[in-house]
């Protein structure tokens, strides 16, 4: 049976209820023929801290036929755009309201500092939400002039239908924001996946889901593993559009999923090993600091990380210099812990993964400049860890690692600078670092990625459109981009003057 | 990935702090109460009736008090059942009864106001504010007048006469809309990369304007109002503000709101005055670099000719219109009558969309009149406050005076009345919905903007005549075709010198669909995304990254 549990904050002495069933139709409710459960673990004590059902592939189809209705009853065409961004601007509320909280559960569960989740994770989806609700009452076809006498044309932007969305454990609600608020906008209904790692908040938002107004079905939340849920509404014939976040592997499966079922349209934003170019001219201190932003946030889980960075050869010793003492003030450590700045990996699996490949770095014959020692103590930790004498066969130099351990390797020219940052098949994010005007514009024109950072890193606007190249996506989110991916064009052709002569 | 820490902060903190460190108490002019006792809305309201310039109430560089004999704006309520209420206060009363004073601006206002505003333009606002402060502001600004709706509705009726149910159901509902509408817009704020050569990087910014001046008519107060300000505020400009005389009300209130939202001082400034005084001082000010007008085609020439003659700054214009409504033969008759009635009588006729002259094809002639007779013969011209009553009195003696001029002109240039042309009643300024038949077309009723509750009923034959017909005014804001014929409405839809085009329908607007007027019934276009470029200046930055001269 569904239920509720109380999950225990022994840092600030309090506990936090989530409902633990599946979120279909406004309510939470029990598996329909499973009694698996998924544990949630705190990664900072390796403890449980609650279980929530698992949903199976016939939960999915409740889901979705649940989702189907709304849109064909009370979201989707049923709904003005005015009611849409009311109750997105309604639900945006909401989450500032429980900021906090929403932040100590994100933390209890990921691991991230209680700061960094509500200030940015949440603070940031609180606006990618009041800035969709504006996009709702906004959406615009185009008239074409074709003759002007006997013909119009015009294109409407409808919803594409019921979207299944697939979230990943390293920004737990802030992906769930960058998914939901343009899905919403323009009229889509919503079955969500959020990670077995995490689905806590999801379940929580759900909550204020109910509260904010939203008729039952348009957003439906079933925590299930990948290889069950996620699988099902990959493959669901009644499925009209999957949106991914994840791994490249993931990702690849999602598509031949969609492929070899009903061709659903497929919005993947996938994994990365972005990099940074440093050039001669550029304000060292200042790229040594986004640098250690690129790699240190989040402690390295994150899909933009800046995992390579290329120096030139004249700033190079004296760039790691800088970089490693910028670097090693990086504070790991307990989420609730107010000095912490990353918190621990967020499991068992993706801390044996980093240590995995640290060690085949060492075994291969970079050096560590920085980190690369294990902590004996309880907790994924991992602390930040540089390698410098890298080369391009390595696999901490071609993989993603998902962890807070960058490859530092040096060029001499431009033009070798280009090919060390385009060889990979990613192309998700890029940095360069250069005050040279026309260096800034020529590079950023070269690198092979969907956000290019000159003379920063990682900062992100809801405004402003985010997505991968090659093998690190396709489609775009945020900004006004998203919608295209939420949205189906119809072309109308109307006759209002052509008489038609037959046969021809 | 996702790290946005400006983003966040505003979205976290940003707005609350800022809102708190801008917060000041206001000070305090003379303070307008009423209590409403009506049938519909009981409420009282209260508030200050200075001028707000640079985030204070303020009495005006002539210092007009209550009780001092000095000039001040005296606001005419026409509708009789006030009386009681009002009695206390009203003691000078001319025609219509007086509801309150407010204070007057001058010429030295607006320049205070200005200078305000370009402060605020050039440190808190404009360039200074990001899109995602701005929308923050707005929204909050939609919420607090969704909590003050119904006072608001009700100053509306007080001030203006209009129906509180039409103020309640159209007003300000539409006017929460629209702000909330543009505060979607302020972080949507896009210019364009354009691609020239690799050498080179040439992109545009939309920068807001500056300081924008508003000139805001009586006939839909706060909803005009509400059109100005959100585009305007949405892409960061500043704005000094004029009410019409006659309905300075709810504009006096939103200023309060205003402050309430939390928007930086000098940011928006309302000066409360005459046309001939803080119009044409708005109108000419060398430090405006915009003026935004929504009124007549006379006063809309006279703001057109003040900016050309100062510092050319631009314009949007939102005039008169004499619009036709073609309902032809194959028309649904009985919506042609309903939607008919509702164009020309809604507002009392004070809409410059009114659907003022109704061209009936021959076929339907008799049938249309009979019926567009007997609804409007059923729509109860009454008390604004009064839970029935669909159409409340005209504005002020002056409108009530023209529009009777009107339908003498009519009688005496030998049309028929068909249908009311008389006062209702004793005392306000009610007149009788209005048909008019036998015109012809040199008629003034025909030619001429009435702004009143007097339609004119005129038959065709063929469709060529009636689209030369329609199109023969110098005006262009709306039109509105009938018929079941979906190719005939459309081609004579695209055929018709008109802004606004309805298909089987009048009077219909929304936010985000724009609205405004061809030929002499103006320039730009309100509402929708249009109105982003009437508050926008487009500046083209192109960088040379490499083109060695």
């Amino acid at each position: 049976m569904a239920h509720t549990v109380k999950i225990p904050v022994p840092a600030l002495n309090k506990e936090i209820t989530v409902s633990t069933g599946l979120f279909i139709n406004n309510e939470f409710v029990p598996s329909v023929d499973s009694s698996e459960v998924i544990q949630c673990f705190n990664p900072a004590t390796e403890e449980i801290i609650a279980s929530v059902v698992a949903g199976s592939s016939k939960d999915i189809d409740v889901a979705v036929a649940a989702a189907r209705k709304a849109f064909k009853t009370s979201w989707g065409k049923n709904v003005t755009g005015w009611e849409r961004s009311r109750l997105i601007n309604k639900l945006a509320d909401l989450i500032e309201r429980d900021a906090q909280e929403l932040a100590e559960l994100e933390t209890l569960n990921n691991g991230k500092p209680v700061a960094i989740a509500r200030d940015f994770d949440i603070g940031d989806s609180i606006q990618c939400l009041r800035y969709y609700a504006g996009w709702a009452d906004k959406i615009t076809g185009q008239t074409i002039e074709v003759d002007n006498i006997s013909k119009m044309a015009f294109t409407r932007h409808e919803p594409i239908g019921v979207c299944g969305q697939i979230i990943p454990w390293n920004y737990p609600i802030n992906m769930w924001a960058w998914k939901v608020a343009p899905a919403l906008a323009v009229g889509c209904t919503i079955v969500m996946k959020p990670s077995e790692l995490t689905p806590l908040t999801a379940l929580k938002l759900s909550e204020l889901v109910i509260e904010a107004g939203f008729p039952p079905g348009v957003i439906n939340t079933v925590p299930s593993l990948g290889s069950v849920g996620g699988a099902a509404l990959s493959a669901h014939p009644d499925v009209d559009k999957i949106a991914f976040t994840g791994s490249t592997l993931t990702g690849r499966k999602i598509m031949e999923a969609a492929a070899k079922s009903n061709l659903k349209k497929v919005s993947l934003e996938l994994g990365g090993k972005s990099p940074q170019l440093i050039f001669e001219s550029a304000d060292l201190q200042q790229a040594a600091a986004w640098s250690a932003l690129g790699i240190c946030y989040n402690t390295g889980q994150d899909c933009t990380a800046g995992s390579r960075i290329y120096v030139q050869d004249t700033v190079y010793d004296k760039f790691i210099d800088v970089l490693v003492s910028t670097v090693k003030e990086t504070v790991i450590g307990n989420g609730f812990d107010q000095k912490t700045g990353g918190g621990p990996l967020v499991s068992k699996a993706q801390f044996d993964r980093v240590w995995g490949y640290i060690d085949a770095g060492k075994a291969e014959g970079a050096k560590v400049v920085l980190g690369g020692e294990r902590r004996n103590t309880k907790g994924f930790f991992v602390d930040p860890t540089i390698f410098t004498d890298v080369n391009s066969d390595m696999k901490i130099v071609k993989e993603e690692i998902f962890g807070p351990v960058l490859s530092i390797g040096r060029f001499k020219t431009e033009e070798e600078a280009v090919a060390l940052a385009n060889n990979t098949t990613y192309g998700l994010g890029a940095g360069l670092h250069s005050t040279d005007a026309s260096q800034c514009m020529r590079v950023s024109g070269l690198l092979e990625a969907g956000t290019v950072w000159v003379n920063s890193y990682n900062l992100l606007s809801n405004n402003v459109p985010f997505g991968g190249k090659k093998q690190s996506g396709i489609g775009r989110e945020l900004g006004s981009y998203a919608l295209e991916e939420y949205t189906s064009v119809k072309a109308v052709h109307w006759n209002i003057g052509e008489k038609l002569q037959w046969p021809l | 990935m996702p790290f946005s820490a400006t983003n966040s902060r505003n979205a976290i903190s940003g707005a609350k702090v800022f809102a708190s460190s801008i917060s000041h108490p206001l000070t305090m002019t003379s303070i307008f109460t009423h209590e409403f006792n009506t049938p519909i809305y009981k409420g009282k309201t209260s508030f200050n009736t200075g001028l707000y310039i640079n985030g204070q109430f303020v009495e005006g560089s002539m210092l007009n008090q209550w009780g001092s004999p000095s000039p001040v704006l005296s606001i005419l309520v026409s509708t009789a059942a006030l009386l009681g209420a009002l009695f206390a206060i009203d003691r000078f009363v001319a025609t219509g009864k007086i509801i309150t004073k407010v204070a007057e601006a001058t010429s030295k206002d607006v320049d205070v106001a200005v200078a305000a505003a370009h402060k605020a333009f050039e440190t808190t606002w404009g360039l200074n504010m990001g899109g995602a402060g701005r929308s923050r502001l707005l929204a909050k600004l939609a919420q607090l007048m969704e909590e003050h709706q119904q006072e608001l509705a009700a100053l509306e009726a007080l001030d203006n006469g209009k129906t509180f149910t039409w103020a309640m159901d159209v007003d300000t509902t539409f006017a929460i809309d629209t702000i909330r509408y543009y505060a979607g817009w302020a972080d949507k704020i896009h210019g364009q990369v354009v691609e020239t050569d690799e050498r080179k990087l040439s992109y545009t910014r939309h920068e807001p304007i500056g300081v924008v001046g508003q000139i805001i008519p009586w006939n839909f107060p706060l909803l005009m109002m509400s059109w100005k300000l959100g585009p305007a505020l949405a892409t960061g400009n500043c704005i000094v503000m004029k009410p019409s005389e006659f309905t300075p009300l709810t504009a006096i209130r939103m200023s309060e709101l205003i402050h309430e939202a939390g928007f930086p001082p000098g940011t928006f400034n309302l000066l409360t005055g005459y046309g001939n005084t803080v119009g044409a001082a708005i109108s000419s000010h060398m430090k405006i670099d915009k003026v935004a007008f929504t009124g007549s085609t006379l006063v809309g020439r006279k703001i057109m000719e003040a900016a050309a003659k100062s510092n050319l700054k631009d314009i949007t214009l939102e005039l008169g219109g004499k619009s036709p409504n073609i309902i032809f033969n194959d028309a649904d008759v009985e919506q042609a009558v309903n939607w008919a009635a509702h164009g020309i009588y809604w507002n009392h006729g004070q809409a410059c969309c009114a659907g003022s002259r109704i061209f009936v094809q021959s076929g339907i002639y008799d049938e249309f009149l009979s019926k567009f007779t007997e609804k409007t013969r059923s729509l109860k011209v009454g008390d604004p406050f009064d839970l029935d009553s669909y159409q409340g009195p005209q504005v002020s003696q002056l409108q009530y005076d023209r529009i009777m001029e009107y339908i003498q002109s009519g009688k005496d240039q030998g049309a028929t009345v068909h249908l009311g042309g008389d006062r209702v009643g004793t005392e306000g300024f009610y007149i009788n919905p209005t048909i008019f038949t036998d015109t012809t077309p040199d008629m003034k009723i025909v030619q001429e903007e009435i702004f009143g509750p007097v339609g004119v009923v005129i038959k065709f034959e063929d469709e060529e005549d009636v689209i030369r017909q329609a199109n023969d005014t110098v005006f262009g804001l709306a039109a509105a075709v009938f018929s079941q014929n979906i190719t005939r409405a459309l081609t004579t839809a695209h055929r018709l010198k008109a802004g606004t085009a309805w298909v089987n329908c009048v009077n219909q607007l929304h936010a985000n669909v724009p609205f405004g007027g061809f030929k002499q019934s103006g320039i730009g276009r309100e509402l929708g995304e249009y109105a982003l470029h009437n508050y926008t200046a487009v500046k083209s930055v192109q960088v040379n990254l490499g083109h060695v001269m």
